[in-house]
């Protein structure tokens, strides 16, 4: 259950919105189900009072609509921000994709995000309710009672291993900030690391081999924002709609996971929105254990400006060999 | 009507699959349904439906349509084809089934696609009724009916019994091979499984969703819609919705340069993606408001326009269920539909 509530979020955005320090709201809006929320831009205080939403199914990353949207924009743009969201907010904004001067970010507290196929796991098909109160009640038209669902057992699985719950971009911030956590991120990148080369490539194969190519782990991926991605571009001879062979399906995810090395946050979207639930952000966990374990910790978004390991030349910096001499104990 | 008991699918499975190749619902790691290869072992999935749509069998994603090969001056023309193979697709769902009638309309009208034709004509298709429909369910919108009958041979399945029945040549020649396994019966429970679909489906949080205010003709009326914008806003323009869809079919075929030749393949395409039809004068839909607005008209307008009213939805929810931002076509048709749809 989130601490923060609907109407506070409503009346924060609708007060912006009439004071005119901002002309448009990028937030969550109300879907047919308590669960299938969309992100909308909002630009009356009409439609904000009627239709925004936010529960614990409120899981888009909105910096990346910053973007888009941001340049459209007469005046500012305010958008929500979850912690997690604040590191590709930043990032967004090392790499100068957008105008920081058409936003106005408000952080808000998350207790993290429920996986609706989780609860769906729990309570069965045909569900016509969702209320998030001390427990998670459930409605279906199966049941005639309602299901009540602890949070922690539908939390999403980035938010399980959530990094941060601290705020490391905003303009203003409602409740009180979070601190950075140290999670078990990386244990499941360490359990793939302890394999077999064999079983690991087993492993991916198992997954990548699902992979239908929709893009939605590209589109949806806030450091992945090339205006024209290579593998959209009929001109740069890797352009496919589909693999050609088994290769061609590895070779995506491989070369979208070195592209985002250093930049990835770990927020997390790309395995959130993949409709064949393939663990892709645990490619890009690989990445960030390995930079903080070659070069020390470093977390992409921490701040402005930062400059990520791979593109900063330092004396003390690793000697391939030495990368070389762990092939052994860690692939 | 014939039935068998629950316990001797196995047997059942084992004996379609000795003389055809079986796909049926199976469970993987992640707990989701796909279309997998019978083989032992391989326990038919209790889900709802599988993510990824039966219509891969006969519109596979990717495909080799033929194959180049190149000698000094000589260039040989292989011919890859390989849609011969017998098959049967066991446990799908009165939605997908429709979907293949959707698909037939396209592929085996003049010019008829052969490869498409072809794996039709191997193919059996047997439909399971839907005893547990999810929210995300509206196949009642499109008149389809979920309480069983589609296919070649119709499955309901009860708590220790599965019932058979064949509704066309195919499926009775396929039933007549599985006559030892199974015994000839009543249709009570079929009849009673029936009734209790029929009234979960009125219980369905869009049961009463309609489809009044698309169809044939309403192109000038709804193509410069100005809620079009707002529905589009934070499409991400990835192609899941295009790709979990049992009815879209939009394909390119490309060439796949192989050192000494070419393979050319076909593999499914999106019109949510940028490069989607993209012509040597350049793109026709520059934004992606245009691609989205394309792919919601093709269903609700442009096709029913050419096939005498037929929709190019089917209501099966995957749309609902996997789109990343939870935008789909009952969002669509209830904006545009106004009060009409409620």
């Amino acid at each position: 259950m989130q601490k923060i509530t609907r109407d506070q979020l409503v009346e924060k955005a609708v007060s912006l919105l009439e004071a005119g320090t901002v002309s448009a709201v990028l937030g969550w809006k109300k879907g047919e189900f308590d669960y299938d929320i969309t992100p909308a831009l909002f630009k009356s205080a009409e439609e904000i009072k009627e239709l925004f939403v936010w529960n614990d199914f409120c899981g888009a990353n909105f910096s990346k609509y910053l973007v888009a949207k941001a340049p459209k924009q007469e005046g500012k743009l305010l958008v929500f921000l979850k912690p997690c969201d604040t590191y590709s907010f930043n990032q967004l904004l090392t790499e100068h994709r957008f105008d920081r001067e058409k936003v106005y970010a408000v952080g808000i507290g998350c207790e993290g995000m429920a996986d609706i196929d989780k609860v769906k796991a729990i309570c069965g098909d045909g569900i016509v309710s969702i209320n998030c109160g001390e427990k998670m009640a459930v409605g279906t038209i199966y049941n005639d009672a309602e299901t009540l669902i602890d949070y922690a057992d539908v939390l999403a699985e980035r938010c399980v291993n959530c990094k941060s719950k601290k705020h490391v971009a905003y303009d203003e911030l409602m409740g009180d900030d979070g601190e950075v956590i140290d999670s078990d991120r990386f244990d499941e990148v360490a359990r793939i690391e302890a394999m077999t080369p064999d079983e690991r490539f087993e492993f991916w194969q198992d997954q990548l081999s699902r992979c239908i190519r929709c893009n939605a782990c590209r589109d949806a991926c806030p450091a992945c924002t090339c205006e024209k991605c290579v593998f959209d571009n009929p001109k740069s001879g890797v352009e496919n709609k589909a693999p050609a062979n088994s290769f061609e399906e590895k070779m995506f995810h491989i070369i979208r996971a070195f592209h985002v090395a250093g930049r990835c946050t770990d927020c997390g979207e790309c395995s959130r929105v993949c409709p064949q639930n393939i663990p892709l952000h645990l490619l890009n966990r690989k990445f960030i254990k390995d930079i903080n374990e070659f070069y020390g910790d470093y977390q992409a978004g921490a701040e402005v400006g930062s400059r990520a390991p791979l593109v900063n030349y330092t004396t003390e910096d690793l000697e391939p060999s030495e990368v070389f001499d762990r092939r052994d104990t860690n692939a | 009507m014939r039935k068998c008991s629950l316990s001797a699918m196995n047997s059942v499975f084992a004996e379609i699959a000795k003389e055809a190749a079986l796909y049926l619902p199976v469970d993987g790691k992640d707990g989701r349904a796909a279309y997998t290869k019978w083989e032992e072992g391989k326990e038919w999935s209790s889900a709802l439906n599988t993510v990824k749509s039966p219509k891969d069998f006969f519109f596979p994603q990717t495909e080799d349509l033929m194959e180049f090969k190149t000698s000094g001056k000589n260039i040989e023309i292989v011919d890859v084809r390989g849609e011969s193979e017998d098959f049967v697709v066991f446990g799908v769902r009165a939605c997908d089934v429709k979907a293949f009638e959707v698909l037939d309309r396209v592929f085996l009208s003049a010019p008829v696609d052969s490869y498409y034709a072809s794996r039709r004509e191997h193919g059996v298709i047997v439909s399971v009724a839907c005893t547990r429909p999810s929210e995300t369910c509206f196949c009642q919108t499109f008149g389809i009916d979920p309480t069983g009958g589609a296919g070649d041979i119709s499955v309901w399945k009860t708590e220790n019994e599965v019932f058979w029945q064949s509704n066309t040549e195919k499926g009775e020649a396929l039933m007549q091979k599985l006559a030892s396994l199974t015994e000839e019966c009543g249709a009570e429970a079929v009849e009673e499984q029936k009734a209790q679909i029929s009234a979960i489906m009125k219980k369905l949080p869009l049961a009463s969703l309609k489809a009044d205010a698309f169809g044939g003709g309403k192109t000038a009326e709804l193509f410069n819609a100005p809620e079009w914008d707002e529905l589009s806003a934070t499409c991400l323009g990835c192609g899941t919705c295009t790709f979990v869809c049992p009815t879209c079919q939009c394909y390119d075929i490309k060439d796949f340069d192989t050192g000494n030749g070419v393979i050319r393949y076909r593999c499914w395409d999106s019109c949510m993606y940028s490069e989607f039809t993209k012509m040597a004068h350049g793109n026709n839909r520059l934004t992606q408001k245009e691609r989205f607005r394309q792919r919601f008209m093709h269903k609700l307008v442009y096709y029913p326009e050419n096939n005498e009213g037929l929709f190019s939805c089917v209501g099966c929810g995957r749309c609902i269920s996997r789109c990343p931002i939870s935008m789909n076509i009952v969002k669509v048709m209830k904006k545009l539909g106004g009060n009409t749809n409620e």
